[in-house]
């Protein structure tokens, strides 16, 4: 399929109240497309895999942009790029797992573009789907990349569903281990999701990847302070330093007390359509110093249940890994 | 010259300037007709290197686009028209954007800069311009324009970096030529760094 430089013609809103975004939204549904930073939005466009007819760009609206302290922790507009996530002095100082997170996206002029709300609500990496292949999750009735000449060393390990995709957001994972709060706003009111169930897999819903209906707009994210200043571990385990999605990731926070682990959080991303919890580990290793002793008690676990496909049997060891280092850091 | 080739001429500059201007009058009149209310107006005015410039420009047209062949400053290159090389880097308010994945109906309130604006009144270059020389940074040239925008985007914030948090400014401006090193010796004697 070729690719083309100019994107089709479309329409452009831009919207300044969130109201009128809201009420764009519900009217243009499946024919508007709204944009954050537009980094994964454009590609789409230009490849002519997607077709919308609007675009919503959220970008005048600034009540969507900007981090704030609340009485149970901070809130950050979903319009906040990904570089003041990476920057800012109070998700530096209480949640570094998230900045450093953020501080490992793509490259410094996305990181400058792409917004926390598009970085959770971007669309799947896998080349096959992307290159406008009518796949199970373009709504055709195969998977290019689940086939034995499959090149499916990127794809999931764990929870496929006939899609063998894997969550490419970097920062899905460490808002998932720090159980934010997705704040999402339709034409009909607001509803709040645990980052935890805002990602869906393939089972659930092959074409999207979160809870998000037509018409709604995630507006912000909550962050309670919980996990606040808490002991972190971030790793991105990919083939280059820049413009690179995770092989695997591990976003971890941990309190401890009187040398022991008390609770913890641990996912990984990349290994499944949606950041995945490590519960098995979270509770063999609660009450637990943080140590090599731990680490070995519990290896091998992240892993288990894994059915690695043709290509990617290293994610298994390399999750296993990615967990004796935040065990042992 | 034969009346004919006269002619074949003739016809050829209709067809190039015509088939422009048709083409130009056609999505004017699209968008005029279809235009949704709320939806943008297509002449816009745009800050580009200190100046302001009046423009139509379609809805869903790239600032890469805009500048290279509406506005004729093709120093800003298109190499992937995907995010992924950093050759169309140019600044938007003082930060590193790709202008290719840059709506140019997003940049209307905004200062845009071009390495074309980069050169003093005086035609004296821009400090990282005269070390990138200095240094002979370019190999091929192609990625130049948008290294020397991230170089100049550091410089504005961090005026004396180390050389990794240059290599970490300069990391989305991919280079085909390797020349990495020689960029970074151009940031470090920007910065008065290197004698
Ligand atoms: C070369 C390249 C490398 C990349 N590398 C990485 C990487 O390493 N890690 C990573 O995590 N990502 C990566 N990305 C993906 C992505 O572009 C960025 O992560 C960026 O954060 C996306 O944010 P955006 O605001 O630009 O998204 P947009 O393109 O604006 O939006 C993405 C999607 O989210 C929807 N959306 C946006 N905002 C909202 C909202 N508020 N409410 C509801 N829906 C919304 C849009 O409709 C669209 O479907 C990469 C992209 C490119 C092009
Ligand atoms: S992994 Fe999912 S997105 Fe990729 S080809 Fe298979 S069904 Fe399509
Ligand atoms: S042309 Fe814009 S990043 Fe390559
Ligand atoms: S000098 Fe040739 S691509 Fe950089």
């Amino acid at each position: 399929m070729a690719g083309y430089d100019n994107m089709p013609d479309m329409e452009l809103y831009q919207p300044v109240q969130i109201d009128d975004a809201l009420a764009l939204a519900a009217r243009l549904a499946e024919r508007g497309w709204l944009v954050g930073g537009g980094q994964d939005t454009y590609g789409w466009i230009k490849d002519r895999a997607k077709r919308p007819e609007a675009l919503i760009d959220l970008n005048g609206i600034e009540s969507l942009r900007g981090i704030r302290e609340t009485e149970d922790g901070i809130e950050i507009g979903a319009l906040t790029t990904l570089t003041e996530l990476a920057t800012n002095p109070i998700v530096n100082e209480r949640y570094s797992l998230l900045s450093k997170a953020a501080s490992v996206v793509a490259s410094p002029q996305i990181r400058n573009a792409g917004t926390v709300g598009g970085n959770l609500v971007q669309d799947v990496r896998c080349w096959y789907y992307r290159r406008g292949l009518d796949c199970y999750r373009a709504g055709g009735n195969l998977c290019y990349a689940d086939t034995p000449e499959a090149q499916n060393r990127e794809h999931a390990i764990f929870e496929a569903s006939r899609c063998v995709a894997v969550t490419p957001s970097d920062t899905g994972p460490a808002l998932v281990a720090l159980e934010a709060q997705m704040v999402i706003t339709s034409a009909n009111g607001t509803r709040v999701v645990p980052a935890e169930s805002f990602f869906v897999g393939p089972e659930i819903n092959i074409v999207k990847t979160t809870v998000l209906r037509e018409g709604e707009i995630l507006t912000a994210v909550r962050i309670p302070a919980k996990w606040a200043n808490a002991e972190f571990y971030h790793e991105k385990v990919a083939d280059r330093n820049v413009w690179d999605f995770a092989l695997v990731s591990i976003a971890g926070a941990l309190r401890i007390e009187g040398g022991n682990i008390v609770e913890s959080s641990i996912v990984c991303g990349a290994v499944q359509c949606t950041p995945r919890r490590l519960t098995s580990v979270e509770r063999a290793i609660q009450g637990q110093p943080r140590n090599e002793a731990t680490a070995t008690l519990v290896a091998g676990m992240a892993s288990q249940g894994a059915s690695p496909l043709n290509q990617n049997g290293f994610k298994i060891p390399l999750m296993d890994n990615l967990v004796t280092k935040l065990l042992t850091a | 010259m034969t009346p004919r080739l006269t002619r074949r001429r003739f016809i050829k500059s209709v067809i190039f300037s015509g088939a422009a201007l048709s083409t130009g009058a056609g999505f004017y009149l699209t968008s005029a007709q279809t235009r949704q209310a709320g939806a943008v107006e297509r002449l816009v005015s745009l800050n580009i290197n200190g100046r302001t410039r009046r423009v139509d420009v379609m809805p869903q047209e790239t600032l890469a686009y805009t500048l290279r062949y509406k506005l004729g400053l093709t120093g800003t290159k298109i190499g992937c028209n995907r995010g992924e090389c950093g050759s169309c880097t140019v600044t938007i308010s003082d930060v590193t954007h790709y202008a290719c994945s840059t709506l140019t109906h997003s940049v209307k309130d905004k200062a845009v800069m071009t390495v074309e604006g980069l050169r003093a009144e005086d035609g004296t270059l821009h400090a990282v311009q005269a070390a990138f020389i200095a240094e002979l940074s370019p190999q091929c040239g192609f990625c130049t324009p948008g290294q020397i925008m991230s170089a100049v985007a550091l410089l504005k914030t961090n005026p004396r970096p180390t050389r990794d948090e240059a290599r970490q400014a300069l990391s989305g401006n991919l280079c085909r030529c390797g020349a990495y090193d020689h960029y970074l010796n151009g940031v470090m004697r920007a910065s008065g760094q290197l004698s």
